[in-house]
């Protein structure tokens, strides 16, 4: 079966600075894969040069078996690629159910209409309701993004990519910052996404992800150092290298 | 003398005096990333002050001298109590140069009236004198001199003080600079000093060639920003070519186009915009 | 805003002509802050929604201005010069856009004011085509379903009509999807691409619709006028529209028309006593930048939510943030 992200022999280099240096994953459809690797590892540019805010020096990335490599960014999010970020992204003087419905729209035709009432869109309205009932956010629909607690804009943060409907959506580091309840709470919204969609996860948090995982890939030095199920790669040698400095 | 020897006599006079001007606005665009709106307020401000101060009998030289210093007070000034307040928000910061603009026109129209007022060239300097095998009015040659003397000081200034090594670190990367210890705000006030000291200069020993008027401003300013972007932001060597290349472009596309002059101008400068975007603005660019 | 706030104002200004003091002075100006206003409320799709300011919309609204007038001067009819200027004035803003838009930010506002200028200095220098300094005088306005424009109370009601339009125009677009995905792009270019907008397009289109509004208001102001000049290019016109925007409180749609009715007002005022509007708009310029950046219209608002409340979050104005 075509795997749903596939990436070969992706590499990047920044000024003198190999950042990717020749990474090739590939993650099948309906499938949980959880990106580890310690700072600087190359994870967070992975994403980029997936999603296309980066372009890549050498490689090639497949969506569904489609070459997306040469595509602008967001042309791969109207292909069903969508992402959060490590650093909260948000449109903070709009309300929640504006920001959810930015992100409806953002596939849809009518997002160039210059004179339909955004907010008087009944299908969008609907849509978004459910989204952000989805992630426990409904009762705040319509208070502005830099009026929530930070642990609120985290799910924000979710709400937008599940609104895009992705079939394969990117998690950089959704437990980023969180207290041990919100943890719980972000790990059961990620745990109730649809199994036909792909989740690319990177996290440092291994107590709230590593359930949530399929597989587990390692990077180092923008290097997949290690990759397997979630017992082959925590009983590998060089993971414990990686992590121990050994 | 055939005319296009005259023009080309005054194309490189005019360009040296453009480098007083670019080269501060280029400092100051280099550093502060921001372009500074009062750049020709400053230029036409210091012909005023000097022309009062020869008014009050000073002598040509202590005139410009004067008008140099007090040029650099004034930006000094501007800087420490304005600008210094919108730290972090380029956009208004540039908005505030431009308020201060439209503020220096008119003060200078109520000052010192709306007819254009001719500096004399100093006593001394009127004759010709023969450089190779052209005759060079005396005072334009010794304004190119003291442009190039004015260029030859900068760039030992940049190169081999440590407070030239300060500028170019912030011109770099002022966040670095600030992550080294540089105190920036410090070299803010000195650079944007500095540029209005030589703006203002600049103005006056240009007195003779240009004359002073209401507008003088207007048409310096533009003239800066192209030669500032043309040659790269915070770069002196680009503002020096830039300056001789615009000098000549302007007072050839005078004689030649005068209806066009001003747009011949900026041909050069849209052709930047377009072909290499990134290249000289990229750095701008947030 | 409510929609019977909005009508009662409109109400009241179509009104304004019965009970003006001032008689056809007074009736004149109010059509002046309309023309204005609707300068205003376009240049602040730019620079309130998009957050990318313009220092050279002058350039747009002259250019609109002059090709009027250079059209009625050479004998065409008035519907078609005044197509005419608004079909060239939206090409020229194309034309602006796509070179702009290599930046935003600083450079936005750079490449903005350098062809602000270049249409100033063809405008001044090339006069065989322009008239310099001297301009193109024209003497007549036109007169839409046989009723002259000539006096003031009809001249009024005609920009009143098509001030109305134009706010209606500008209301709709800015909460439309297209007018909420600028204010994205404004807060959040790169997320918007993720999201599968093309930031680049949206933003050229939210610079044609400031275009079109500077295009229409030039042209009325060619008509109330009946004369262009190279003042309306300058830099200072594009200053004071600027400043209008800023004043009463960009990313609002009350704001610019308060602006353009303070700045306007103001000039009236100061040029009946001192000869220098010029350093009173660069002092009231430098006042709002320093002390009062969100502008007139937000700062009332928030004061009469909460009196003496501090500024709470900052909120996006015309250059709280600069796009990334």
């Amino acid at each position: 079966m075509t795997p749903a992200l596939e990436v070969r022999d992706l590499h990047k280099v920044f000024g003198g600075l190999t950042v990717t240096n020749g990474v090739s994953l590939s993650v099948a459809a309906g499938e949980r894969r959880l990106l580890i690797g310690p700072n600087g590892a190359g994870k967070t540019t992975l994403f980029n040069l997936i999603t296309g805010d980066l372009r890549p020096t050498g490689g090639r990335i497949l969506l569904f078996g489609t070459d997306i490599t040469a595509l602008a960014g967001r042309r791969r999010a109207h292909l069903g690629l969508a992402r959060t970020y490590q650093i909260i992204t948000l449109f903070p003087n709009e309300t929640l159910r504006h920001n959810v419905m930015l992100a409806l729209l953002g596939i849809l035709p009518r997002r160039w209409n210059p004179l339909r009432r955004f907010d008087r869109d009944p299908a969008l309205l609907a849509a978004a309701e459910t989204v952000l009932d989805q992630v426990g956010l409904a009762h705040l629909a319509l208070r502005q993004v830099r009026e929530t607690a930070y642990g609120e804009q985290r799910r924000v943060e979710i709400a937008l990519a599940l609104a895009q409907r992705p079939r394969v959506l990117l998690l950089d580091e959704p437990f980023a910052g969180l207290s041990a309840q919100e943890r719980r709470d972000v790990a059961a919204l990620i745990g109730a996404i649809p199994p036909a969609m792909t989740v690319v996860m990177i996290e440092h948090d291994m107590d709230a992800a590593l359930d949530l995982a399929d597989r587990i890939t390692l990077l180092d030095f923008g290097l997949v150092v290690v990759e397997g199920t979630r017992a082959e790669v925590v009983a590998d040698a060089r993971t414990r290298a990686v992590y121990l400095g050994g | 003398m055939n005319l296009w020897l005259i023009l080309a006599v005054n194309s490189i006079a005019l360009g040296g005096l453009l480098f007083l001007l670019a080269s501060g606005f280029s400092l100051i665009f280099g550093l502060m990333r921001i372009p500074n709106l009062m750049h020709g307020s400053f230029f036409m401000l210091g012909a005023y002050l000097g022309v009062s101060f020869l008014r009050l009998g000073a002598g040509f030289w202590p005139a410009a001298i004067l008008a140099g210093l007090a040029l650099a007070g004034t930006g000094a000034v501007i800087e420490r109590l304005l600008l210094r307040r919108l730290t972090g928000k380029p956009q208004a910061q540039v908005l505030l140069t431009l308020g201060m603009a439209l503020i220096v026109a008119d003060l200078c129209l109520m000052l010192w009236g709306g007819d254009p007022i001719e500096v004399q060239t100093p006593a001394g300097l009127t004759g010709v004198v023969p450089v190779f095998s052209v005759v060079f009015p005396t005072y334009r040659l010794v304004v190119v001199v003291i442009a190039v003397a004015i260029a030859v000081a900068l760039w030992l200034m940049l190169e081999r003080t440590r407070l030239g090594a300060m500028i170019r670190a912030g011109v770099d990367d002022p966040q670095m600079a600030r992550v080294i210890g540089i105190r920036v705000s410090r070299l803010f006030s000195i650079v944007f000093s500095l540029g209005a000291g030589l703006a203002g200069l600049g103005g006056f020993i240009g007195g003779p060639i240009l004359s002073v008027y209401p507008g003088l401003d207007q048409d310096m300013l533009p003239l800066a920003l192209i030669i500032v972007i043309l040659g790269g932001t915070g770069s002196l060597a680009g503002a020096l070519v830039g300056s001789f290349v615009i000098g000549f472009l302007y007072n050839f596309g005078q004689a030649l186009f005068p209806d066009l002059a001003y747009v011949i101008l900026f041909v050069p400068l849209l052709a930047v915009l377009v072909i290499r975007p990134q290249g000289l603005l990229g750095k701008l660019a947030p | 805003m409510k929609p019977l706030a909005i009508a009662a104002g409109l109400a009241a200004l179509a009104a304004l002509p019965l009970w003006m003091p001032g008689g056809s002075y007074d009736v004149n100006i109010a059509s002046q802050v309309m023309i204005w206003a609707v300068f205003a409320l376009g240049l602040n799709v730019l620079v309130g929604y998009a957050g990318l300011v313009s220092l050279g919309q002058a350039g747009l609204f002259g250019f609109a201005c002059y090709v009027a007038a250079w059209l009625v001067a050479a004998g065409t009819a008035q519907w078609i010069a005044a197509i005419a200027a608004i079909g060239f004035t939206l090409v020229l803003s194309a034309v602006f856009a796509v070179l702009a838009l290599r930046g935003t930010g600083i450079s936005f506002l750079m490449i903005t004011l350098t062809l602000g200028e270049i249409v100033w200095g063809i405008a001044q220098r090339w006069v065989s085509l322009t008239g310099g300094d001297n301009g193109i005088s024209v003497s007549t306005r036109p007169a839409p379903f046989g009723i002259s424009l000539d006096t003031a109370t009809p001249f009024f009601y005609a920009t009143f009509a098509m001030f109305v339009v134009m706010l209606g125009l500008v209301w709709r677009f800015v909460h439309s999807p297209l007018g909420v995905a600028l204010r994205g792009t404004r807060d959040q270019p790169r997320r918007m691409g993720a999201l599968g907008y093309n930031v680049w397009l949206i933003r050229f289109l939210g610079f044609l619709v400031s275009g079109f509004a500077a295009a229409v208001a030039g042209l009325f102001f060619f008509y109330y006028n009946e004369f262009a000049s190279p003042y309306v290019l300058s830099l200072t016109t594009s200053a004071e529209v600027v400043l209008m925007v800023i004043a009463g409180g960009a990313a609002t749609l009350l704001g610019p028309i308060v602006g353009a009715a303070l700045v306007l007002g103001m000039q009236d005022v100061v040029s009946s006593y001192v000869a220098h509007w010029n350093l009173m708009l660069g002092a009231i310029f430098v006042a709002i930048i320093l002390f009062m950046p969100e502008g007139l219209v937000p700062g009332l608002a928030r004061l009469a939510r909460r009196p003496g409340a501090a500024p709470a979050a900052p909120r996006p104005g015309a250059f709280g943030r600069t796009p990334s």
